[in-house]
């Protein structure tokens, strides 16, 4: 087994980007406080993020059967922040420091997941193309309806949409980075349990029935796992998009597609990639900072096109 | 007789109007191979289906090795019963060995742990089916024999009495599909008690390897029984539209031959676009 050692050093190598990204920015010599207050719980937060998003990719190409599957990607994320949006003008997402907020994007994702299965995946498996349709219009769905949101309810003070559309790593209190967590760290444990049943899911849905899996259990509780993933990270960064394309690309081709180790390898390649992302987005136009999710589009659209481009030459017409 | 494998009785299904299914009964006994046989749209998948019990068919019943298959969780069908797919696309690069590993997942707990007599099968599966030197390929990049030769060998490790397969030939050279067909043969002599029901639409191979066949026509039991009684040159012109020759080779085995479609006579309006 390779796994443990590559679980092993994936893990050093998140230290590795925390510590940087702890010593980089536009401070020259940054004071203890400055290195503790601002960039400890900013690194942490973008931690939380870049796994929560790398997971819930994982989880939903297994899910759907097709790699090209990234919670952005599929509208998911926008159906997410478009409810932490709406939670936020409302004033309902205020309660205890703004924790609301993840709760509501959890549902938003949700829900946005349970309607892209309805209509994408009506009558059997959905081909890549009707997938990727939906989620494309539901994100400009979404997106509009974030601007018109913000507009109306002018939130320009308590969250910019701007941030929301293109996502980025803000400032949050303590306790709103510890709930985050916690949601996180629930999808996660989900997720994990059903590690060996999504190798089983991968192959399809017929499949894994025929191998003895209870299909539509697994689905309703893996679904839930990467709406809480996604729900708790939108809820802080936004439509920081890719992530969940990029990284279990990457872990398959370099560790392998069991998803005993493709989840966990994910969370924590996930997290370095976001990590090391927000601090080059701190420090490669300082003192201007560059929202990470621009960052993250830069590299993973060309990388989409490409794997879209294989899929579609794979597929049987 | 001992009891048999699979059973199904009197078994209609309809998708909206269509009425798919009508009241198919067939019966695999221990130590055959039964084929399912006919023409595109005459059934065949939905009646695997119904056997594989992803499908509860409008009427009728299906039972594995004597429990109602409607009483049975997928866990314990997956015990009892393994279903060999046409070539899959799977879209992520599992290793050969990990595909054929995941046969024991029925009878493993929720985190797939292996014991090493779990990991003994898979390499023994391998062994047999010739994969030892692609065990770590990565599935995607073999060829479709190759592919199928993986889904047999994933059964295998699964190691159930009863066997169902779908199409298993469709997308291979006549070579590759012959040797399929005598290492399902090959397996359900290797022990008694082993059965296996396979679905296909090529005639040929069915009338050669088949102890026992039943023809669907437009979701009806058209014939069952030895091939050599089903196939009569006038059942194959009524129900797949082709003139054929039938008889017996030199050493007595019964084959098939078609001649040429009757297109136009009856049933030939599927090749009355082409004049």
């Amino acid at each position: 087994m390779r796994s443990r050692p590559a679980l092993a050093w994936l893990s050093l190598l998140l230290l590795a980007c925390i510590a940087s990204s702890l010593l980089l920015g536009s401070a020259q010599n940054p004071t203890a406080e400055i290195v503790l207050q601002i960039r400890l719980p900013r690194a942490l937060l973008a931690a939380i993020v870049g796994a929560g998003l790398a997971t819930a990719g994982a989880l939903l190409q297994a899910l759907l059967q097709n790699p090209l599957a990234d919670p952005y990607v599929l509208g998911i994320s926008g159906g997410a922040a478009l409810a932490g949006v709406a939670a936020l003008a409302l004033g309902g997402g205020l309660w205890l420091g703004g924790s609301a907020v993840p709760l509501v994007a959890f549902a938003g994702a949700l829900g946005a997941s349970l309607l892209l299965y309805a209509i994408a995946a009506a009558g059997g498996r959905a081909p890549a193309h009707s997938l990727l349709l939906t989620g494309v219009v539901f994100n400009a769905f979404a997106s509009s309806l974030i601007v018109f949101v913000t507009s109306a309810a002018d939130l320009s003070r308590v969250a910019s949409v701007f941030l929301w559309l293109i996502g980025a790593i803000r400032p949050v209190e303590l306790p709103l980075i510890a709930g985050v967590a916690a949601l996180s760290a629930i999808g996660l444990a989900i997720a994990l349990r059903h590690a060996y049943a999504l190798n089983l899911l991968a192959q399809g849905d017929a499949t894994a029935a025929h191998l003895g899996v209870d299909v539509p259990q697994v689905r309703r509780n893996v679904l839930a796992a990467s709406a809480l993933l996604i729900g708790a990270s939108v809820a802080v960064s936004g439509l920081i998009g890719f992530v969940g394309l990029i990284v279990p690309h990457l872990v398959r081709l370099t560790i392998g597609s069991d998803h005993r180790t493709l989840l966990p390898a994910s969370a924590l390649a996930g997290a370095a990639f976001l990590v090391s992302a927000d601090t080059l987005a701190r420090v490669v136009l300082a003192p201007i900072e560059l929202p990470v999710g621009a960052l993250t589009a830069l590299v993973g659209g060309p990388l989409f096109l490409v794997l879209l481009r294989r899929e579609l030459s794979r597929l049987p017409s | 007789m001992s009891d048999p494998l699979l059973v199904a009785r009197g078994v209609s299904h309809a998708f909206g109007r269509a009425q798919v299914l009508s009241d198919v009964s067939l019966a695999l006994a221990p130590g055959r191979l039964l084929v399912v046989a006919g023409p595109n749209g005459a059934g065949k998948t939905t009646l695997l289906r119904v056997l594989a019990g992803t499908l509860r068919p409008d009427a009728g019943e299906v039972r594995l090795q004597g429990a109602a298959l409607a009483e049975l969780s997928r866990r314990e069908i997956a015990r009892r019963l393994a279903v060999v797919p046409q070539e899959s696309h799977v879209p992520f690069p599992f290793s050969v060995r990990e595909m054929v590993a995941l046969g024991r997942a029925p009878f493993l707990g929720p985190l797939g742990r292996e014991a090493p007599s779990d990991r003994e099968r898979t390499e023994r599966a391998l062994a047999e089916l010739e994969l030892e030197g692609l065990a770590s390929r990565a599935y995607p990049t073999l060829s479709g024999g190759e592919k199928q030769r993986v889904l047999l060998a994933r059964a295998l490790v699964q190691g159930v009495p009863t066997w169902l397969l779908d199409e298993p030939t469709a997308h291979m050279d006549l070579g590759h599909g012959l040797q399929c067909w005598e290492r399902v043969r090959g397996w359900i002599e290797a022990e008694p008690g082993r059965g296996c029901l396979l679905v296909t639409h090529d005639l040929l191979l069915a009338a050669r390897f088949a102890d026992e066949l039943v023809l669907l026509d437009q979701g009806r039991v058209a014939a069952s029984g030895p091939p050599s009684q089903v196939l009569t040159p006038e059942r194959i012109a009524s129900v797949y539209g082709v003139e054929a020759l039938v008889g017996r080779d030199a050493e007595g085995r019964f084959v098939v031959s078609p001649l040429r479609s009757l297109a136009g006579s009856g049933r030939g309006d599927r090749a009355e676009n082409f004049r």
